[in-house]
């Protein structure tokens, strides 16, 4: 039964970061709150992981997809080649 | 004595998302961004001679684009100040109290500093995604910033799901870690 209700400290760091990316599900939520509620490290790593995903958030971060980086590399290996 | 080395190969794996980003946030558009650091590149490698290895290679390329970046103002500021010479305000009565409106700060200008500390938050994340390993740095770009399935991630790196959360949780330890001392 308590296997039910308990998961590990690996378990849940595992279920917060995939809360992250809201991929996970309302049970393993709430597994991962009972875990928090006795796990200082849980609790700990949750709140860490949360301003992390703010901070992100706020940043409103952009990078470059894989296609155009491998197009900008094309180019670039390109005029390098021309420039030598 | 100069201390850093130049290495135009390793530009795009190193240098082009943190300057992608630290261009987009200062122009507002991904294909503007994108020519403006592809010229970034190639007036880097056009003055590699000039390279003294006092600065960082990243240092020296930003020098490079924050000029591309005003080149850039600089040429639509010209066509702008052309095309308000052919506006005219007509002088209608009806019309009075019109030119205000169109000349009042804009939302943009009110935002500045709430952008430009999102600007600095933007630079911090990069610096502490630099110190990750490229793997973990491509993994965590791919889920975190470009928001790829989880399938898609491990398609394109030949990588499990497992595998993928590994990856994925030591990333952003990491990344706690660091952004904990330099912003947080």
């Amino acid at each position: 039964m308590s296997k039910f209700f308990f998961i590990s400290k690996k378990d849940a760091f595992h279920i917060c970061d995939k809360s992250q990316y809201k991929e996970s599900t309302i049970w393993e939520k709430f597994k991962l709150m009972i875990r928090c509620l006795f796990c200082d490290a849980t609790r700990h790593y949750v709140n860490r992981n949360t301003k992390l995903t703010e901070a992100i958030k706020t940043s409103k971060l952009d990078c470059l997809s894989h296609h155009e980086r491998q197009l900008l590399n094309e180019r670039l290996k390109k005029k390098l080649k021309d420039e030598v | 004595m100069p201390t850093h080395q130049i290495n135009p190969n390793k530009w795009i794996e190193l240098y082009s998302d943190y300057l992608f980003n630290y261009t987009i946030t200062r122009v507002n558009d991904r294909e503007i961004a994108k020519d403006i650091i592809q010229d970034t590149f190639f007036a880097g490698l056009k003055s590699m001679k000039n390279f003294k290895g006092e600065a960082s290679e990243r240092t020296w390329l930003i020098s490079i684009l924050k000029r591309k970046i005003i080149d850039y103002y600089r040429k639509i500021n010209s066509n702008k100040g052309q095309a308000e010479v052919r506006m005219t305000y007509n002088n209608a009565e009806d019309n009075e109290g019109d030119w205000l409106e169109e000349r009042a700060e804009d939302e943009g200008y009110l935002n500045a500093q709430e952008a430009l500390e999102n600007t600095e938050l933007g630079d911090a994340i990069y610096d502490c995604m630099d110190k990750l390993t490229a793997k973990q740095a491509a993994v965590f770009k791919m889920k975190t910033i470009l928001n790829y399935e989880t399938e898609a991630i491990c398609n394109e790196l030949n990588i499990t799901p497992s595998n993928l959360w590994v990856i994925i949780h030591r990333a952003r330890t990491a990344m706690a870690e660091c952004m904990e001392k330099n912003w947080l």
